[in-house]
């Protein structure tokens, strides 16, 4: 089946076969490999990108499911060769070790303060719950939200 | 920056920002799965669904006509293919038994997820799809999942073996002959504890993934893995294989984190450069998380017996250890020697006589494999002597800190008499480098205010009371930077433990450093800058660091028991020493000095005592690469190569304390506070090292409170994936307090120590200390990990009943 997708500002068209993830559309057919794929239960968030503005797990939506729809993945975030303010936040806070949870962890933070803008570190934690990240601890990855939030 | 610009050089000690971070933040960075590759083939592997089982027979003409599908292999079928088993590095003891251990069973499965048969298709759905095709007529055998059953060999796994035992290691060290036993009889308190080390399974969050591309008509093999050890791959895969080694070249582009997992020879490794060989195309595997949970190695997977026995004051007098070793299925790359990386740790920070037992037999079972997983034998060693001091604490009476400070080793003790440094050398005759475990404590239990605290607990743990307080401490160390290569040959070890750099100032003044450390996280590429940087007085940002491709970087041992630092960052900083020597002779050339009037500071050679006569280092690297006036016998080029034979292990070492409140009707356990305090010697990014922490405690205390691989009887893995095995997400675990204190390491030039594994060794049993400590008022003087609230409420069930 055909499905159109405008990712990160350009409109795409492809044959997919109708069992394609939203990920594997991105990955394969859009040829964006910053999108990570960590476990096969939905539980570990390295997928996130943004679907018509909300952070999604791309591993849960099937690509004809965002036919007609816009995502924004990790390589869309830069801008004139500037990373994004939360890109910036995980590097001056060391909020990345071996970087591979890391794109979804930016994309899942970023989709958490444009709905709570300065949220509390515990709602940081809770809005954090569906990201694994196996290498920090995730001590510099609450610093890097709250510190993006506090910019 | 130029290097020939006035600058300080203390750039070791900055908390620099990492350089690797844009490619990973924007996704610019390249994993194994990432790399485009065109036109290669794809295998899928069928896995045994039975934990053992013989194979009667596999059809396999379904799956071969499937559409895609290009070929599809038994283990029968490429039996020719192996010139040796997968290999197992470390045969611990000469009569070590060690099963044939091929890439895809052929008689027998021996786990759930033991490979069967695989298939080559061009794409990766039809792959999977091709392996649910395949007709495999299993005859179930029982399953041995319990160790002790294991060890009575009612089912023996291995026919040709006869036995589930691989091995037993003794370390006995007395004074006199029966000095354990004696110390025993004598003692004033005795404890003796059974501990179980739960299996724990690995989970870096980029599962493998494997990438082999021949070149049919040169003879050469490029294998790209998601590894921790591209050098150790590359040996392995020549002599399992058969190819001569250079035609080998393995890479390991961006490596989402290892934990030891990928510390190690897998077959689908071995699979898809034998498949890539046989079928003149590049062959590329990619793990699925439930895949990675039965395939990759777990860890962990202990039971503990300890008895200690202490004086009426409580110093320790002996300790005996009585350990059951889980190997699972197979040997693995260094699967039987993780007991021994903790064998001599026993007795802890503490200063033990010559009164020490030590014996572990390791057993086969029909469960993935085990290996080494983030610390290795020494946070399984960690938890039983912090958790038995604790122990020993209730059984005086008295608190566990004022017991730890009756035993601690004390600083003067790593002196001699006239106050030269000379290591403490302890009861089994190996020398911890420096320590002063007493200052970390101190530093530790005010973070975390102790007094307070057991004020509070006190006012807190009423009869009743729902919520009870626990406070917890660990005093650690560990033997890391591995390794001396003479200790490792005495430890029957197939390899050495050197790390070798090469550092090359380029015609431009700008310096690559090319090392044999191979990061997945740890920030290698910015500290080996920043002691290049330091050393030759040079930018950090002029630095490159070259690692992870056996094309570029030949020599080295790889990255895993917090190695490569000590090991393979002291080499570098001597290969720096090297390049210094040899520009020094053309500096001298050129000022028409003798060398040693030399002084080499900030990058600059100048005679001592006139500092206008001066030439820096650039133009040294100019004129070396011009070699038009150099002096007699000194070779063009600016370059050195250093091999870096550690004199001794590192021994990290600190105080963790963990505050937790237990909800005795729920048994959840929250972690209300944890302190880190370590010591790793001189800090070259602190950065770096804070983050090392967070992340080692962490792992950790997901040992203490959430993971565990859960086998049914019938030897199925029940927590195959990130829904069922709890990996704690950032609402499951506190904010961690850390701080350090600074006692450089003697024996190298740096003065460092490892870190990367410090944070998990810490921090399993000061969790457990703290929720035993909870609960011990309702009774309960014991639990098993993980502290998960079904275990913890069915304790509190048990005590309360026995109470009644």
């Amino acid at each position: 089946m055909k499905v159109s997708i405008t990712i990160n500002g350009t409109t795409q068209s492809h044959d997919v076969e109708p069992r394609t993830l939203l990920v594997h559309y991105i990955r394969e057919h859009a040829h964006l490999t910053g999108t990570n794929i960590g476990c096969d239960t939905s539980s570990c968030g390295a997928c996130t990108v943004h679907l018509d503005g909300e952070a999604v797990k791309s591993c849960t939506i099937l690509a004809a499911q965002a036919d007609g729809g816009t995502v924004t993945t990790i390589e869309g975030l830069t801008k004139n060769g500037e990373m994004h303010p939360m890109q910036k936040a995980f590097m001056e806070n060391h909020g990345l070790q071996c970087g591979y949870c890391t794109p979804g962890m930016v994309m899942a933070a970023i989709g958490l303060l444009n709905e709570n803008p300065k949220p509390s570190e515990e709602e940081v934690r809770l809005g954090l719950e569906g990201n694994l990240c196996r290498c920090t601890g995730y001590h510099n990855i609450v610093k890097s939200v709250l510190a993006a939030a506090n910019k | 920056m130029s290097i020939t610009e006035e600058r300080t050089n203390n750039v070791i000690g900055q908390r620099m920002l990492r350089r690797e971070d844009p490619a990973l933040l924007t996704g610019e960075a390249k994993f194994v799965n990432d790399l485009a590759i065109p036109g290669a083939l794809h295998l899928a592997v069928l896995r045994s669904p039975y934990a053992h089982a013989r194979i009667k027979s596999i059809d396999v003409s379904d799956a071969a006509s499937m559409p895609g599908v290009v070929a599809v292999y038994t283990g029968k079928d490429l039996q020719s293919t192996w010139a040796a088993p997968m290999p197992c590095a470390w045969p611990v003891t000469p009569d070590m038994k060690n099963p044939a251990h091929y890439p895809l069973a052929v008689d027998k499965a021996c786990y759930v997820g033991d490979g069967v048969a695989a298939v080559l298709a061009t794409s990766e759905s039809a792959s999977r799809d091709a392996i649910d095709a395949i007709d495999v007529v299993y005859e179930p055998l029982p399953a041995v999942i319990d160790l002790e059953d294991a060890l009575s060999d009612r089912v023996v796994i291995h026919d040709a073996i006869g036995t589930n035992t691989s091995y037993t290691w003794n370390l006995k060290v007395e004074a006199a002959e029966g000095a354990v036993d004696q110390a025993f009889k004598n003692a004033a308190f005795t404890v003796s504890e059974r501990y179980v080390q739960q299996r724990l399974i690995p989970m870096a969050m980029e599962p493998r993934a494997v990438a082999a591309v021949p070149q049919p008509f040169g003879g050469d093999v490029t294998l790209y893995s998601a590894t921790q050890v591209p050098h150790i791959l590359k040996v392995m895969t020549a002599i399992t294989l058969g190819i001569p080694e250079h035609q080998m070249r393995v890479v390991a582009p961006s490596v989402g984190g290892g934990f030891g997992s990928k510390l190690d020879v897998y077959a689908e490794e071995l699979l898809c450069v034998a498949l890539a060989r046989k079928h003149g195309a590049p062959v590329r595997w990619v793990e699925e998380r439930s895949e990675n949970t039965q395939a990759t190695i777990h860890g962990r997977g202990q039971i503990q017996n300890i008895e200690l026995a202490a004086d009426k004051d409580g110093r320790l007098t002996a300790v005996r250890v009585r350990l059951i070793g889980d190997m699972g299925a197979y040997l693995q790359l260094v699967t039987p020697g993780v007991p021994l990386l903790g064998a001599f740790l026993y007795a802890g920070v503490y200063d033990l006589p010559q009164a020490y037992d030590f014996s572990c037999t390791s057993v086969f079972t029909t469960m993935t494999p085990t290996d080494a997983y983030r610390g290795a034998g020494r946070p399984e060693a960690t938890y039983a002597i912090e958790v038995a001091m604790d122990a020993l604490a209730r059984a005086m009476g008295i608190d566990p800190y004022e017991l730890r400070k009756r035993n601690y080793i004390k600083k003067e003790q790593f002196y001699d008499a006239s106050g030269n440094p000379t290591g403490y050398t302890a009861f089994h005759g190996l020398n911890y480098d420096s320590g002063d475990h007493l200052a970390a404590a101190e530093k530790a239990m005010q973070h975390a205010d102790y007094v307070a605290l057991r004020k509070a607990q006190a006012t807190q743990n009423v009869p009743g009371a729902r919520k009870r307080l626990g406070v917890g401490m660990t005093s650690y160390f560990e033997m890391c930077g591995l390794a001396p290569s003479r200790v490792l040959a005495s430890l029957n070890y197939g390899a050495g433990g050197w790390e070798s750099a090469t550092v090359r100032v380029l015609p431009t003044s700008k310096v690559q450093v090319v090392t044999g450390t191979s990061p997945h996280g740890q920030g290698h590429e910015t500290s080996w800058a920043m002691i290049a940087a330091e050393k030759l007085g040079v930018a950090p940002e002029d630095v490159d660091v070259l690692h992870s491709d056996t094309a570029i970087a030949p020599l080295g041992l790889d990255t895993y028991g917090s190695r490569s630092l000590a090991v393979g960052g002291v080499a570098i900083a001597g290969a720096c020493d090297k390049v210094i020597d040899k520009a020094r002779l053309i500096a001298a050339h050129q000022l028409e000095c003798a060398a040693e009037d030399l002084q080499f500071e900030k990058g600059t050679f100048s005679v001592k005592g006139s500092p206008d006569k001066a030439v820096p280092i650039a133009a040294i690297a100019f004129a070396a690469f011009t070699a038009h006036n150099l002096p007699d016998g000194v070779e063009p080029n600016l370059e050195a190569q250093y091999t870096h034979d550690p004199k001794n292990f590192s021994w990290p070492f600190g105080t963790h304390v963990c505050v937790v409140e237990v909800d005795t009707e729920t048994g959840k356990v929250d972690v209300l506070k944890y302190v880190a305090v370590d010591d790793c010697g001189n800090q070259i990014n602190p950065l770096i090292v804070e983050g090392q922490v967070h992340g080692g405690v962490v792992q950790g205390m997901a040992q203490a409170l959430y993971e565990e691989a859960v086998y049914d009887g019938d030897g199925n893995l029940k927590t195959s994936n990130l829904a069922e095995y709890l990996v704690p997400a950032a609402c499951d675990v506190p904010p961690i307090t850390t701080d350090f204190t600074v006692t450089p390491s003697t024996t190298n030039q740096l003065g460092v120590k490892g870190i990367g594994e410090a944070g998990t060794i810490g921090a399993a049993s000061a969790v457990m200390n703290a929720v035993i400590d909870a609960l011990s008022g309702l009774g309960i003087t014991t639990l098993d990990m993980p502290a998960s609230p079904n275990n913890v409420w069915k304790a509190i069930q048990a005590a309360q009943g026995g109470t009644k």
